[in-house]
């Protein structure tokens, strides 16, 4: 199949960026979306072109490196899909796809579609962790965790940190990510000592770094690739609410 | 496989943006601690508060407007009975007035809360996609419910006038409010009655997101799927109880 | 390519005495670093997987200042987080007979007699712990309703002893490491480099002292310098460019180390796993894994008759070949990865392979659908069906899943000793990067365990021992760094001056492929000559031909790429001549001229039960041979007929 690709392009964070167009050719509808964009690559840097720099790694879905907003969609519209785990069969032939940096202010882009999310590690290092150096644990099963918690911990552990829900979100809140991590460790027995006072060191650092309130509508967990719930966001509030009382 | 590019092809540049100053100098201390009305989850729970605050105002409203339906006597009496309750133990209108000073603090706050979660979230998106943003989950919260809010606050306003202090009602400030109401909804002021039609449907559709919403905020994530619809089965009522009344007016069933 | 032999090696750090008491025999000879001379003693720790970020967050609590590295935009994203499976500890809650002696056994057999009994115990012992300290860091591991922890046999294995959070145990583990690490970078006992990458050892008066890095974001070459360093950088399997590896995983810390002076053992020891989606194209980049659990309740097949192209539910049950059923009757579809693998190729190289190409073979549900209802089949796997249905665009539940082998692991690494030590003072491996603990092929659910043991647990208690002695250690000498600093420049500005008609990929692809097909899963004296032939010719192509586009003061994803592959040659002319000085047959290294009369692999311990470490020398290779002994599990061929 063939495309019209416009790529944002910018060549470092202090000068412009625009979006350009390329045209790829005899794409495999059996390639992934960022196999597409190896093919435009190699054909850029044959032509003494600067490469479209994008980030990736795992290239399986797990990592979180890849993201990019495929036709205004984060990770394009194939749901919990991660833009690695996209395939071209799902694009149409002849079709113009643009392509886009996750747009938001902590998240400043590096290069082309290369953002700095180096903010969600900073919101972790306040708070998203239990104190407990190595060596200090006592045995597994001295604390059994119900089920039902272990699942609920589970569910909001999957996150991949991509970034994608900021990206999505039209005020630009990183509320999932951070609220993921919250209900996580704050479902787990191990994670209640520190629970009230990580709730608040996490928002307060989620706020610093500039990025939008939530207004619950949603667009997070329906771009995250990992279907994070909303569920994780009131339980956010609630831990919150509790350690401002 | 081939790429052919077409160099300089560029469509619509957009000016970079400064990168905010908190990621260009990652520290991991914090330098300051936010108090809790300067963070956002803090601004959500005013506005979850106030909101909740405005909607009993609202149930109790609705219940108020459905007196029409007894009769101009039951309906005055009523206006009447929100003056002098609790007289004479309490002042004439002293209730009265303590609820509006409620109500106009709850508004106040709830825009406030809105308007510093508006700030931050253009704050931090400073560069707007260049594909029009495609809404994965309706879409319905984004454009309803600031522009809906402030609809909303315009309606609120001329309703005031019209209903309330009569300025810009035919029947004028000191007729009874049963004839101000007669009067405001005549059909030769249909137009009136539309813009109150939209402004109720306004809140309806702002509520069945701001219901559910609020519970979210305040930290309830349970019954997400109950909640949501008991907040559209409410405000389907709200706007029902809200429109019977002009509509009985223009079709002459209230007169 | 010619080699000579040297003088054997010995490991010295390992205590002698029963096994059970080694390592608290080695912990308490270890000398100490008091508190207050721990801030002053620093740590470079490179990568930041299970191993690397473990050990520095574990470092750091201990109070060392540690300096950690990863070319990754975040230490979240080291590959460890794509294991799937899970972990394996001798916890022995079932009760079920396992036991660390249990776990060591089954490692030492598991790993054909090719790994030190010394480590694969101390592996054991420290299994137990690890599971205590996951679980106290809030790792959601699977749980029973009674609220215990949950735990499956995996891999073959008799004994229930593989923890696991559903198919994202490296997820959960990794993240556990990560936060640990965050906490102590806000602590401000780790100071963090992401998207930095180490192009460089830097040796001072015989000892490792530091690292020179690259800022992938400016370009800009930076020399840090410590007290000692840890390479915790991961394997090299992304030398055969398709692999299950994420697609930046490369050799260059290993192989810069490797250069000079750390000897490289065993590295012709590779893992090839049986059950990966196949090739579908010319394009593809990666590729993708899914959890050996499937052989439990598929059945592996592929028609009877060569170049049969019927749609699999076209062919009729007596014209199918249920291979692995048919000769390994004992364990069926459940036989080692290795045998796995290797039965795999051998249908596809008699012509009966399925799908694009002929490299796939079917790997169906329809008996399981069939006997547990679809329901149950989608509880147990449906992550592992979607995943397959999004990339190839096949329904499983509906047809059967095409899987091929796919290289997965690399036992082989920086040789080290019992303190993880390698041939360099000062200089510390960790994880797949080292070759310690798997001998010829690690069992599933033992790369996690291992990982976080020296991350954690040994190194830790180890690395003291070698600061203690830091007042012997002087200043960095300045001329080690800037030849350090002036190497790295010189290699960045020879890529960027060729200007070739190749990208490095293509090179890259050329390279994995020849690998692939001379030094992949079987491997002959005749293809391993070729590939001895053929590499340094398309080395010479590389350095001649190569186009990387760009500047180096930039985000330059061609450059870093460009870099990379180059070492891969070098590493990829040391796996083939190991594999050809080994000329038996051994867990992950399989000689066709090594096999019985049924094909399978045989050992030739007379002559091979030693560690291939390799040192590097201008004047090419020397080996040097660690004797294996093996004085508690008995040595033996493994038979799953």
């Amino acid at each position: 199949m063939n495309l019209t690709l416009k790529i944002w392009r910018q060549p470092n964070p202090d000068e412009p960026g625009k979006m350009v167009k390329y045209h790829v050719k005899d794409i495999s509808p059996d390639m992934s979306f960022l196999e597409m964009l190896d093919v435009l690559n190699e054909g850029l840097i044959l032509a003494g072109d600067d490469p479209v720099a994008f980030d990736h790694d795992c290239r399986e879905g797990i990592c979180g490196m890849c993201g990019m907003v495929i036709n205004g969609v984060a990770h394009g519209e194939q749901k919990a899909t991660t833009t690695c785990q996209l395939h071209m069969r799902h694009f149409t032939d002849g079709a113009t796809v643009t392509v886009e940096p996750w747009r938001a202010a902590p998240f400043p882009v590096i290069k082309d579609l290369v953002v700095d999310r180096s903010a969600f590690d900073r919101i972790i290092q306040a708070g998203g962790f239990v104190s407990v150096p190595a060596g200090a644990a006592p045995d597994a099963h001295a604390v059994p965790v119900p089920k039902g918690d272990a699942d609920d911990a589970f569910d909001a552990a999957t996150c991949i940190g991509c970034g994608a829900c900021v990206a999505a979100c039209p005020n630009g809140s990183a509320s999932l990510f951070t609220a993921a991590k919250i209900t996580h460790l704050g479902s787990l027995p191990q994670g209640q000592p520190e629970r009230a006072s990580r709730a608040k060191a996490m928002v307060e650092q989620m706020d610093l770094e500039g990025f939008g309130g939530c207004t619950n509508t949603g667009e997070c967990t329906a771009v995250c690739p990992k279907g994070i719930s909303l569920d994780t966001i009131a339980r956010m509030n609630a831990d919150f609410l509790k350690a401002s009382r | 496989m081939t790429a052919i590019i077409e160099r300089g092809a560029a469509t619509s540049p957009i000016e970079p943006v400064e990168p905010p100053a908190s990621t260009s100098a990652p520290s991991p201390r914090r330098p300051r601690k936010p108090g809790f009305f300067a963070t956002s989850t803090g601004q959500k729970a005013v506005m979850a508060v106030t909101g909740a605050i405005l909607v009993t105002f609202l149930i109790a409203h609705m219940a108020g407007n459905l007196k029409a339906f007894a009769g101009a006597e039951s309906f005055n009496g009523y206006a009447l009975w929100l003056r002098e309750v609790g007289y004479p133990l309490l002042p004439k209108r002293g209730l009265l007035t303590l609820a509006e000073i409620g109500l106009v603090v709850a508004i106040a706050l709830h825009i406030w809360s809105a308007v510093a979660l508006y700030r931050r979230a253009a704050a931090a998106r400073p560069v707007r996609y260049a594909a029009r943003r495609r809404s994965q989950a309706g879409g319905y919260v984004v454009h309803i419910m600031r522009w809906g809010g402030l609809t909303i606050a315009l309606f609120v306003v001329y309703h005031l006038l019209d209903l309330t202090f009569g300025v810009v009602n035919p029947a004028g400030g000191a007729a009874t409010p049963y004839a101000r109401m007669i009067e405001g909804f005549a059909p030769g002021r249909w137009y009136v009655t539309l813009f109150y039609v939209v402004a109720v449907v306004m809140v309806g559709l702002h509520l069945r997101h701001g219901l559910w919403s609020a519970f979210q905020t305040l930290g309830l994530a349970r019954w997400r799927p109950q909640l949501k619809l008991s907040a559209t089965l409410l405000s389907v009522a709200l706007v029902l109880g809200f429109l019977c009344v002009p509509f009985a007016i223009m079709i002459g069933a209230v007169q | 390519m010619n080699y000579r032999e040297g003088e054997p090696i010995r490991d010295t750090k390992a205590p002698e005495g029963p096994i059970e008491e080694r390592w608290e025999k080695r912990k308490f000879a270890a000398r100490l670093v008091n508190p207050a001379n721990k801030r002053k003693l620093s740590v470079i720790v490179v990568g930041t997987g299970l191993a690397g970020g473990s050990a520095a967050a574990t470092l750091g609590e201990l109070g060392y200042q540690v300096t950690s590295f990863c070319y990754q935009d975040s230490p979240r994203r080291a590959h460890s987080i794509a294991a799937q499976g899970g972990i394996n500890a001798a916890k022995n809650y079932r009760g079920d007979g396992d036991s660390v002696y249990r776990l060591f056994y089954d490692t030492v057999k598991g790993g054909d007699f090719r790994a030190r009994e010394s480590n694969v115990y101390r592996l054991a012992q420290v299994s137990v712990n690890i599971i205590d300290q996951a679980v106290a860091q809030g790792v959601p591991f699977a749980r029973e309703y009674g609220g215990l922890l949950d735990t499956r046999s995996f891999g073959g294995a008799q004994v229930s002893r593989t923890f696991y959070a559903r198919g994202q145990t490296g997820q959960q583990l990794l993240l556990g490491a990560y936060q640990a690490l965050e906490r102590q970078i806000a602590a401000g006992t780790v100071t963090m480099h992401a998207r930095h990458e180490m192009l460089e050892l830097i040796v001072s008066d015989g000892r490792a002292r530091g690292v020179v890095v690259r800022d992938m974001v400016t370009g800009e070459i930076e020399s840090h310098l410590a007290d000692a360093v840890v390479l915790a950088t991961g394997g090299y399997g992304n030398v055969f460019f398709l692999s299950t590896n994420a697609k930046g995983c490369n050799t260059t810390a290993i192989w810069r180390a490797h250069r000079k002076g750390a000897m490289f053992a065993n590295p012709c020891y590779t893992q090839i796993h049986p059950t990966c989606i196949p090739v579908s194209g010319e394009y593809q980049s990666k590729l993708t894994l899914m959890s050996e659990s499937l052989r439990n309740d598929g059945r592996v097949w592929v028609p009877q008759e060569a170049g049969d192209t019927r749609r699999p539910a076209d062919i009729p049950e007596d014209e199918r070949d249920y291979y692995l059923e048919r000769i390994y009757p004992a364990f069926g579809n459940l036989v080692p990865r290795d045998i796995a693998s290797r039965a795999a190729k051998n249908v596809c190289d008699e012509g009966r392979g399925v799908g694009p190409g002929g490299l796939g073979v079917y790997l169906d549900f329809a008996d399981a659908i069939a006997r547990l209802g679809r329901a149950a089949v989608e509880e147990k796997y449906g992550n592992l069906f979607e995943m397959y249905e999004r990339i190839t665009g096949e329904d499983p539940y509906a047809q059967p899943m095409r899987i091929y082998p796919a290289v997965h692991y690399t036992m082989g690494g920086l040789w080290v000793d019992y303190d993880l030590q390698s041939t360099i003072p000062g200089l510390f491996v960790v994880g797949e990067a080292n070759f310690s603990d798997h001998g010829a092929n690690r069992l599933g659910a033992s790369a996690l365990m291992q990982g976080l043991a020296d991350g954690y647990f040994v190194l830790p208690a180890t690395i003291g021992d070698y600061l203690a002695g830091s007042r012997d250690f002087g200043p960095v000498d300045e001329v080690s760094v800037a030849e350090a600093e002036i190497a790295v420049r010189d290699r960045i500005e020879r890529l960027l001056a060729v200007d070739g008609e190749r990208t490095a990929d293509s090179f890259h692809r050329e390279l994995g492929k020849l690998m692939w097909d001379y030094c992949g899963m079987e491997r002959t004296e005749a293809s391993l000559t070729k590939a001895l032939e053929r590499i340094p010719e398309l080395r010479a192509e590389f350095w001649r031909n190569v186009k990387v586009s760009g500047v180096n003061e930039e985000l330059n994803q061609a450059l870093e790429r460009a870099g990379r592959v180059a070492d891969f040659f070098d590493l990829a002319e040391l796996m083939c001549l190991d594999a050809l000085h080994r000329t038996e047959s051994c867990g992950g290294h399989f000689r066709a001229e090594s096999q019985d009369a049924d094909g399978e692999a045989l050992r030739d311990d007379e002559n091979f039960a030693y560690v291939a470490a390799w040192e590097h020398t201008p004047e090419g290779p020397v080996l040097h041979r660690e004797h294996l002994d093996y004085e508690y599990v008995t040595m033996s061929q493994r038979s799953y007929k």
